[in-house]
This record gives C-alpha cells, sequence and structure tokens, in this order.
C-alpha cells in the first residue's frame, strides 16, 4: 500500500496566448485553460504504482474555482478523491503562498508516502514547486525524475542530469518531480469523464489549513508581463517546387549567408 | 545586509560575484561566497570580488554524489547564522533544486533563471525571466528579504581576476543529519557530438519527417549548409529519432546561428524560444497557417519531401 498525493496545476494553454500588437502584453483573457502538461504524467504514474503496489491516490490543486474543469480530467484517469485549494486573493499569490498552501493540505490529509508531481509547469517553468513543498514539509525530494521503481517501503529513482544519469534510493515519505519522458498519460474514456464530472471536489480556504492570512503576502509580486515580438521579413516563397527553392536559394545569396557553405 | 553567493561552478560563482559586488553598495553589506567541497579553487572567489569565502564542512556532505537535502540544509543553516538578504545561486538543474528546496524552508521569495536582477535605490529588488512558453518576459519584485535568486551560467559578465592577494578559505562545521536519498549510481551518458551553441547554420527538422530513415534528407541539407542538425522536441524526447543533443527549444538547447532552417516544423512556441535569437530564419512546411511562418525571413509552402530535394539542386548549381 502506498498512498500518493499527486499535486497539480491549472495553468494557461501557453501555445494559445497571444500578444497585443498595441500593448506588447500578452492577452490572457478567454485564453483556454489546461492540466499543465507534466502533471499528467504525475498522475499517470500515480496510478501505475497504486495498480502495482495498492493504496490511494488523491489529488491537490491550488487554483481559483475554476480550476475544477481541469481536476475532472485528472479524475478521470482516475484520482480517487481531489482537494482544491482555494482563496479569494489567489490571484496575487507567489511561489511561497501556494507551495505553504499545498504543504499545509498535504499534511491534513494525513499518511502519505509519496507526493507526485510534474517537475515545471508550463507557464512559469520554475520547477519551484516540487523542492519547496518537501522543504517545507521537511521531508526528502527528487526533481526530475525519468523513472520510477516503486517498493513497499521506498522507491527507486532515476533521472538525467545533463551528461550523467543518476540513480537513487530514498524511503517513505518522499516528493518526486517527474518529466514528460516518465510514461504515456492514460485518455480517459467516455464512462470515465462522465464518472469524474459527478466526483466530489472538496474545498479547502486557507483559513481551513490554519493559516493565518499574513503569512500568504506575496514575497513576490507581478510588476509587469512583456511580449516577445517577432520582426521578420516573412517573405513567402508559394510556388511550385523547384521554382520556389530556386527563389529561395537566391534570397539567401542575397543575404550572404551561403559563402563558404559549399563544400 | 549580506548578500550570499553559491554555485557548483567557479565560473558561475565569478558571475554572481559580480551581481553581487554591484548589489552591495546599495545593501551596505560583505559578500559572502559559500564554496562547494569540490570547487578547485575557492580561495579565487576573493580576487573576483568576495569578501568572505566559507567552506561548509560536514562528514554528512556529500561530495561524490551531491545530494540536494544536505546542501540546501547547509545552505539553510549558513542563512540562520549569517542573516543574508540575498542569495544567488546558480541557475544550473542542480542549483535550481537547492534554491527551491532552500525557500521551501525558509518561507521566503524565490525566483529561478532570471535573466536580470537588480536593485534600485530604495532596495526593492527586480528581476525578470522568460515565461508562458518563452513567449513572455515578467518583471518580478521582491516585497521582503531574504530573496532567492537563481542566474543562469554566461548571462552576468564577470569581473576582471583583482590583483589581490586573496585570502584563506574558512572552514565552518556543520552538524547535519544524514541525507534520506541515498545514491545508488551514477553513470557517464553517452553525447553525440553536437555543437549547437556555437554551430553558424543549424538545419532543423520536426514530424513533418515521416520516418526515421527519412532524417536522411535533412541531414543532407544540413551538410550542404555546413550546418550542424537541429530538431524538436517530439523528435528527440518522444520519438527519441535524435540524441537529446539535438533538440533546439526552451527546454532543450538555445541557438542563435546565422542561418535557421526549419524543416516540417509547426512553429511550437517552446521551439521558437530555442532559436528566434537566429539572424536569419528560413521555414519549409507544407502547411501555410503553421505557425514558424510567423517566425520567418523566407519560407517555402510546400511539401519538405519535393521542396528540399530542389534547394538542394539549387544549392549545386549556384556553387
Amino acid at each position: 500500500m502506498v498512498e500518493i498525493v499527486v499535486l497539480a496545476k491549472a495553468t494557461v494553454d501557453v501555445q494559445a496566448v497571444k500578444i497585443d500588437a498595441d500593448t506588447n502584453e500578452p492577452i490572457l483573457k478567454g485564453v483556454p485553460m489546461k492540466v499543465s502538461d507534466f502533471d499528467r504524467n504525475a498522475m499517470e504514474e500515480a496510478l501505475k504504482i497504486k495498480a502495482k503496489l495498492g493504496g490511494k491516490v488523491r489529488l491537490i490543486t491550488a487554483g481559483p474555482p475554476e480550476a475544477k474543469d481541469q481536476m475532472r480530467q485528472l479524475i478521470a484517469m482516475g484520482a480517487e478523491e481531489a482537494y482544491l485549494v482555494t482563496d479569494p486573493g489567489y490571484s496575487t499569490m507567489d511561489y511561497a503562498a501556494v507551495c505553504r498552501l499545498l504543504a499545509e493540505a498535504v499534511k491534513k490529509l494525513g499518511k502519505t508516502d509519496l507526493v507526485l508531481a510534474g517537475e515545471a509547469s508550463i507557464d512559469q517553468y520554475s520547477g519551484q514547486m516540487g523542492p519547496r513543498v518537501a522543504g517545507a514539509l521537511g521531508i526528502p525530494s527528487i526533481s526530475y525524475a525519468r523513472k520510477l521503481t516503486p517498493e513497499k517501503d521506498a522507491i527507486a529513482v532515476e533521472r538525467e542530469m545533463g551528461e550523467l544519469v543518476e540513480e537513487y534510493r530514498v524511503p517513505y515519505p518522499v516528493l518526486i518531480t517527474v518529466n514528460k519522458e516518465m510514461n504515456e498519460p492514460r485518455l480517459p474514456n467516455m464512462m470515465q469523464i462522465i464518472g469524474a464530472s459527478k466526483k466530489p471536489i472538496t474545498e479547502w480556504k486557507a483559513e481551513a489549513l490554519g493559516i493565518p492570512a499574513a503569512e500568504l503576502a506575496p514575497r513576490v509580486k507581478l510588476v509587469g508581463l512583456k511580449g516577445m515580438v517577432m520582426k521578420r521579413k516573412n517573405i513567402l516563397f508559394t510556388d511550385e517546387p523547384p521554382a520556389a527553392a530556386q527563389k529561395l536559394v537566391e534570397a539567401l545569396r542575397r543575404e550572404g549567408v551561403l559563402g563558404g557553405g559549399q563544400q | 545586509m549580506t548578500i550570499l553567493v553559491f554555485s557548483e561552478q567557479d565560473p558561475t560563482v565569478h558571475e554572481l560575484l559580480a551581481k553581487a559586488r554591484e548589489m552591495a553598495p546599495v545593501l551596505g553589506g560583505k559578500v559572502i561566497a559559500v564554496a562547494y567541497p569540490r570547487s578547485p579553487h575557492p580561495e579565487n572567489f576573493y580576487k573576483r570580488g568576495a569578501d568572505r569565502v566559507i567552506l561548509p564542512v560536514s562528514p554528512n556532505l556529500s561530495t561524490n554524489v551531491p545530494l540536494v537535502e544536505s546542501y540546501a540544509e547547509v545552505l539553510f543553516r549558513m542563512c540562520k547564522q549569517l542573516d543574508p538578504s540575498v542569495i544567488l545561486i546558480g541557475s544550473t538543474k542542480w542549483g535550481k533544486e537547492v534554491a527551491a528546496r532552500l525557500a521551501g524552508m525558509l518561507g521566503c521569495g524565490c525566483a529561478v533563471d532570471c535573466l536580470s536582477a537588480a536593485l534600485d535605490a530604495g532596495k526593492n529588488l527586480c528581476v525578470e525571466r522568460l515565461v508562458l512558453g518563452g513567449n513572455a518576459t515578467s518583471t518580478e519584485q521582491f516585497n521582503t528579504f531574504p530573496a532567492v535568486v537563481t542566474v543562469p551560467p554566461k548571462v552576468i559578465p564577470c569581473l576582471p581576476e583583482a590583483a589581490s592577494p586573496g585570502g584563506e578559505v574558512e572552514k565552518m562545521p556543520f552538524e547535519i543529519p544524514a541525507a534520506k536519498v541515498v545514491s545508488l549510481k551514477v553513470t557517464k551518458r553517452e553525447v553525440a557530438g553536437v555543437k549547437l551553441d556555437s554551430a553558424q547554420v543549424v538545419v532543423s527538422m520536426g514530424r513533418g519527417i515521416k520516418a526515421k530513415e527519412d532524417i536522411q534528407i535533412v541531414l543532407a541539407l544540413a551538410k550542404a549548409l555546413n550546418g550542424e542538425l537541429g530538431c524538436t522536441r517530439p523528435i528527440a524526447a518522444d520519438l527519441k529519432w535524435l540524441p537529446k543533443e539535438h533538440w533546439v527549444g526552451l527546454s532543450g538547447t538555445k541557438v542563435k546561428p546565422r542561418v535557421y532552417v526549419a524543416v516540417g516544423i509547426s512553429g511550437q512556441i517552446q521551439h521558437i524560444a530555442g532559436m528566434r535569437d537566429s539572424a536569419l530564419i528560413v521555414a519549409i512546411n507544407k502547411d501555410k497557417d503553421a505557425p514558424i511562418f510567423k517566425a520567418a525571413d523566407y519560407g517555402i509552402i510546400g511539401d519538405l519531401y519535393k521542396v528540399v530535394p530542389e534547394v538542394m539542386n539549387q544549392l549545386k548549381t549556384c556553387k
């Protein structure tokens, strides 16, 4: 039996974010939300471990109430219980506050052997959350795992760090963040999706977790977001391949980038 | 108000020390470099701007395989003792893991992969980092100290080596518990001999390539242009048709060649973030709506299997 908690985040679909040409700011309003990619791998791995050793898979998300829609996708994959840690002040919370909420939520669930999460979220790509929550909980953590071999009392972890492949063994409780290489997340079927829509999601506010509001004051605040602007020539050749290729190579020669390129 | 600097790589310590020296007059405090036990020349940190160099010593501080748990614990105890305002850490994969854990233990603010970090006269610390898949830069300000900031290698120019004779590396003993994580094995991975980050020409392929053997088509073009072969995430990480050293993108290698040729690449923003600093970008894709064309100077809308051989022909005739 391994008691598992998966920490997952609902984020904007970064692929769908456009930049406002006038203000040069990314337009975040109306952008579809999604489960952060690696968090699906974390859920998949949790379900595999449960299938092997037994136990329960619980899901915790910190976010606004709308995050429930994304949580349902992970419930449909197989999470048995789901908890949304939410707070009116969520939108201005920083990593310190969100990780505090997550750590207290994990504690509130009682005995947990394994906490799994994605190695980073697609919107922030910090990789902070996992090690931070582990640090706050005072349990060991290993980030960037690509392979897990769970046993009854401990888990073996393999990860890649540049040119090195590192293998570790760590007794429970431990927090592990996973990358995309680890597995192929399952796609729930229609029955599972319908079933997930009926599952209750328990909401916890900061107060219910016993955290005084003052302790959630952001240590870091967002001052501004500036979009990356691409200034390119955007010259397209739509002719048949031979003519298009000729025009392209001519253009490259004019740009002076073919010099020395030929052997 | 002390500034602490730490990285497992000496050149990165030198860079962070330059940043710390810039901040020190504003904060009015000392710059302390925390030496990594395997650092070859911690005494040189004095010549690069450190006021003190401290080497943490503990029987439980592994050096063979540095355990994040132990190093975060030592830094945590140092913070309790030295009460730094700013903690600068090198943004390697390992450094970021240590930094985030340390911030979790301290309950303080932390920003990773900062491309800039600056203090204004009011001692407000502002950082900039890439977010939204590399699509935007966010500016973030710390409201409180201590602040943990990680900066990637080669972002800050280091100070010239000072002629000062340097000083003694102080040893500071710590009684930390043994880590719960146990290292079992470390193996060296076979690394392909690709030099993407310094290449003048990079020709990359994406999912427009239908079969592994068709890599040859793109490789031939790369050779004809005297370039290196690159690829997108799916080719390296999912299909594993090419070693990861070929992967261009936000989480792969970032490239800035004179010419970047994207063959059969749709242009996911994580990929664009890895190549948009190229001087000239060329795209070949059959989908006229592919986002890659917005990132390109020149593009051919067409089937790469027909277009690439024609381009090769043209390159031969223009010799």
